[in-house]
């Protein structure tokens, strides 16, 4: 009751303050990567409170999105970018597809968690926030006996050997950024070396952000790394999940932008405008969306019950100091790392792991020095980068990725240098936890 | 201009009249138009060092250099064969015991044989994963009475296993119809001749059969090779076609790999074209008399009837599971982790009734007019090429199978490329109009019509068109009352796999829709399975789809069987 009135009143507020300005009328065409859940309540609380108003929603991934705006820039005819991926936008600015705009909707803070709401430069703004963490099938943990886990080092316990899934970083820019959280909160060899021993023990990497939640909701696998409204929205919808923030998380702005060149400019302001008003933010309590709003006062309405608040709970995203410059320049090479070294060897990096587990049950039950001293060389193996974090930042090798007319190392030739070297290292780390098993027998 | 051409390409291709030249030039027209050019705009890029200018085979020779590549290469290679072999098991049987014997239910057959082709994305893969995956419905009761597990959907035999299922209609629909079309004499010589049984199929009635076999068998290979959707769903990333899409589509323009494997795609794609137009050269596949739909049909004896139902029924539920899956999937509450849902509903279709109406209608309308323009191309280009001597005119046949090995993503972003800069006198752009999207359509799935337009005129003898020619009878008279006839049969098969492929397709449309107003059924599929609350809409509405165009096929069937009826009474 009250939170229609809340709704109503709202709404009102909106209303009067668009017949004040203008009338933003016409059709508003926005490309968005979110799901049906999201966009529908919020076409509807939008064309109501800017009656004449017709949000035109089409649906594409991230990737898809930011490819159609570079092939349709000579005519453009798109409005607004509307998706979760910060970095999505940072290529769009550079390639000068965003138009700069100041809202002047009031009371959003700078920060949340470590993470900068809005880009410095006025070209897209977070209108909600979402960290990532770790879901869970509660019937699947029964069923299979598994304990639930807090942190991230949980996962590279054996006991969750073959139940987790995540999703592949260069296919989803918020797993990309738990990859560059976990890189810059621990640092890069250490950071790598747990990316690598948590790898080894999934049991899928997928190709779409939604396959984690999919294979979780529907009990293929038990445990998934994802971004928490993938995990509020499945308990709303009624499935067995359960969802926790580990200490080392990020808290990272889903975006929306103006497009250079909109064809309704005018009503695409409108749009920023009200997601970024009260009312537009209250809309993000609804039970299909679940996304924590970026105004702390929402968090006061009952609606908003169950939702951690960042502003307040400062434990939140707040741990490690989120570098967005240094992530932004070896995205490239971070995505193709993590491919060519953990999803495309896999399977080597699987048997490797399984091995060491193997063998650290052995030495657990029946203690012997050089079997220890053998599977603490393994683990480095798994671990031991090709590269190190300043050859990563070199120019050569950002230019082997973005490309240049100068000779030098090409991207393939690079991946195909950091995929052997990946692959000899698991065969040989195999080995030396097979020998160890064999002398703990 | 082309006043001064004709006389000489007439010339080269000796007896060609000026209509085939037209129509040579015609297709070739399109198909530079809409697949050549397009994709090149983006295949470019395969040639190209990194960052653009000049011309390099270096990109090559990374491919080669690069183990990933060549795996998934071979692995490709492997999928593919197995594949073609598992699904030539399963059409085998059931396209024999309904072109051998009276069978009742072989319309049923025929049109719930094409229903595994129209397993739409996304949707279907959940389905199977519910049923088939580890832990499954199957898998879970067999963890609980047994305490084992099958797995069934792991790897590249789990790639194979759902490959077959997916396409073996390919195998079934071409090889009924070159089986109705096989000339009962011959069969009744071999009888005479003291041949039967297994022999009698083994030495006349397959041999005679081929080429639409080895129509439908390089189908499933190629598609199989190129298909992107189901070694992604099953989690298979070393293969050619999800590498080439994942560098597509996550690294983009900046690096080549992505379009060089698409270039390695098309070429081995046409290898293996024409290696299968290499099987069947040299031989004669033609008869001459129409026997009243092929075969001499037995009836079934008792234990052959129990055989020949249970077989098919066996069959039947086999390749209809992840059907079965998918409609209790639409009407559930919840399932996770339970070999059944929890409780069922009807709210999802509820959900998705309202909106389901404008997708059904541009579905019907889109893969309705690509099938179309598909079937005209396919007769078109299956005539040049088996009946003139126009020079050339086998790259007519290389240049629309090629289509085949594009990915869709690719000829999306070429469209994009090519007609968005076009604008229409009000100032959209030309990629806007719903029109673009019948095209990528008809271009996506002119392979599947063309092959089986192929296998109908090669079962045509010359002999009868020379009869009508000697008759008085012009080309084009001997065409539309004489081949197009006979090729009836053929021509339908082709219509429903382009119609039913076209109508679940996704890749190349994803890019090119440009509002909810002109979506085709998969794209509502593809927003709803992208959160957990419109799974079962996404079900409800994937059940739609397939029920829609089951019941276009049935239809077509049902047509095409009363004008053999007719056709028949009135020889």
């Amino acid at each position: 009751m009250t939170r229609s009135l809340h709704l109503l009143l709202g709404t009102l507020c909106a209303l009067s303050i668009s017949v004040s300005v203008h009338a933003q009328t016409g059709k508003v065409t926005v490309v968005t990567s979110f799901s049906k859940d999201v966009t529908t309540p919020i076409k509807t609380a939008f064309e109501k409170a800017y009656p004449g108003a017709n949000l035109d929603v089409q649906n594409r991934n991230t990737n898809a999105g930011v490819k159609f705006l570079q092939e349709t820039k000579a005519n453009n005819q798109v409005d607004l970018f509307w998706a979760s991926a910060p970095d999505a936008f940072e290529v769009l600015k550079s390639n000068n597809l965003l138009q700069a705009y100041k809202p002047k909707a009031t009371g959003i803070p700078e920060k949340v968690g470590s993470y900068p709401i809005n880009d410095p430069q006025g070209y897209y703004f977070g209108f909600a926030a979402s960290g990532y963490g770790i879901m869970w099938n509660t019937r699947y943990m029964q069923a299979k006996k598994l304990p639930e886990p807090k942190e991230w080092d949980d996962l590279l316990k054996p006991v969750y050997f073959d139940h987790v899934a995540i999703a592949a970083p260069s296919r989803s820019g918020t797993t990309h950024l738990t990859v560059e959280t976990i890189l810059q909160g621990e640092g890069w060899e250490k950071g790598w070396r747990t990316l690598r021993l948590m790898a080894g023990n999934f049991r899928q990497i997928t190709e779409r952000s939604f396959g984690v939640p999919e294979g979780v909701n529907s009990g293929q696998f038990g445990l998934g790394v994802v971004i928490d409204f993938f995990a509020f929205s499945s308990e709303a919808s009624g499935f067995p999940v359960k969802f926790a923030y580990p200490t080392v998380t990020t808290l990272v702005p889903a975006n929306v932008g103006i497009v250079a060149n909109a064809p309704n400019m005018a009503a695409a302001q409108a749009f920023v405008e009200f997601l970024l008003s009260p009312a537009g933010q209250e809309v993000l309590l609804e039970p299909g969306i679940r996304r924590l709003p970026v105004i702390p006062a929402v968090y006061d309405k009952p609606a908003a019950k169950g939702l951690p608040n960042p502003f307040k709970d400062t434990s939140l995203g707040a741990r490690v100091k989120f570098d967005v410059d240094a992530s932004e320049k070896r995205t490239a090479a971070v995505d193709a790392l993590y491919d060519q070294t953990i999803t495309f060897q896999h399977e080597a990096l699987k048997a490797a792991t399984k091995a060491v587990h193997d063998a650290e049950a052995a030495l657990a039950k029946k203690d012997n020095a050089q079997g220890r001293t053998l599977v603490k060389e393994a683990k480095d193996l798994i671990g031991t980068m090709p590269v190190t974090e300043a050859e990563v930042a070199s120019d050569a090798v950002a230019k082997a990725f973005t490309g240049s007319k100068e000779p030098g190392a090409r991207q393939a030739e690079l991946e195909q240098k950091w995929a052997a070297f990946a692959k000899e290292n698991y065969a040989k780390a195999k080995d030396k936890a097979d020998q160890a098993a064999k002398l703990a027998r | 201009m082309l006043t001064s051409v004709l006389p000489r390409l007439r010339r080269a291709g000796s007896n060609a009249t000026a209509g085939q030249i037209v129509a040579a030039v015609a297709i070739a027209a399109f198909l530079l138009l809409f697949l050549a050019l397009p994709v090149a705009q983006v295949m470019i890029a395969a040639f190209q060092p990194k960052g653009g200018g000049g011309f390099t085979l270096v990109n090559f020779v990374d491919f080669f250099n690069t183990e990933l590549f060549v795996r998934s290469f071979w692995n490709s290679l492997y999928v593919s064969g197995m594949s073609v072999l598992v699904a030539t098991l399963i059409a085998l049987p059931l396209a024999y015991i309904t072109a051998r014997f009276e069978f009742r239910g072989a319309l049923l057959i025929q049109t719930l044989g094409v229903v595994p082709l129209i397993m739409p994305p996304f949707v279907g893969a959940v389905a199977m994963q519910l049923l088939f995956g580890r832990n499954g419905t199957i898998n879970l009761l067999l963890q609980d009475h047994f305490d084992i597990t099958i797995p069934f959907m792991e790897g590249l035999n789990g790639v194979v296993l759902v490959q077959a299922i997916h396409y073996f209609p390919f195998i079934l629909i071409n090889l009924t119809t070159a089986l109705n079309n096989i000339d009962r004499s011959m069969e009744e010589a071999a009888q005479s001749l003291g041949c039967s049984g297994i022999r009698l199929f083994r030495r006349i009635v397959f041999p005679l059969a081929m080429p639409g076999y080895i129509a439908g068998a390089a189908l499933v290979f190629i598609k199989v090779f190129d298909d992107l959707a189901t070694p992604l769903l099953l989690n298979v990333k070393d293969m050619l076609a999800p590498q080439a899409y994942l560098r597509v589509t996550s690294i983009g323009i900046a690096d080549p790999m992505g379009y060089v494997i698409s270039v390695v795609l098309i070429v081995f794609s046409l290898l293996s074209m024409w290696a299968s137009t290499f099987a069947l050269r040299g031989r004669d596949y033609a008869t001459t008399q129409r026997g009243g739909g092929g075969l001499d049909r037995r009836k079934l004896g008792p234990v052959q009837a129990v055989a020949a139902y249970g077989t098919v029924i066996a069959i039947l539920l086999l390749v209809l599971a992840p059907h079965i899956a998918l409609t209790l999937l639409s009407f559930a509450t919840v399932w996770s982790f339970s070999p059944l849902p929890d409780a069922y509903t009807l709210a999802h279709y509820g959900k998705v009734f309202e909106e389901s109406a404008v997708y059904m209608k541009n579905t019907v309308l889109y893969a309705g007019l690509a099938a179309a323009i598909d079937i005209v191309l396919g007769v078109a280009i299956a005539y040049l090429v088996l009946r003139t001597k126009l020079v050339g005119r086998q790259w007519l046949d290389y240049g629309a199978m090629a289509a085949l090995a594009v990915p869709g993503v690719v000829l999306g972003i070429g469209y994009l490329r090519s007609f968005y800069g076009i604008t229409l006198p009000d100032g959209t752009p030309l990629a806007t109009l719903w029109i673009v999207i019948v095209l990528a359509l008809a271009v996506r799935r002119l392979p599947y019509a063309l092959r089986a337009c192929f296998a109908a005129l090669q079962q045509v003898s010359e002999a009868l068109e020379e009869a009508g020619e000697n008759l008085g009878a012009t080309k084009a008279r001997v065409i539309r009352r004489i081949i197009v006839p006979l090729m009836t049969g053929g021509i339908l098969a082709g219509f429903v796999t382009s119609f039913a492929t076209a109508a679940v397709e996704l890749s190349a449309t994803i890019m090119l829709v440009q509002s909810n107003a002109d979506a085709p059924l998969t794209y509502g599929l593809y927003v709803f399975m992208q959160s957990p609350a419109g799974r079962g809409p996404g079900a409800a509405l994937g059940i739609i789809a397939v029920i829609l165009v089951a019941a276009c096929t049935f239809i077509s069937h049902l047509l095409i069987e009363r004008h053999r009826r007719r056709s028949g009474a009135i020889r």
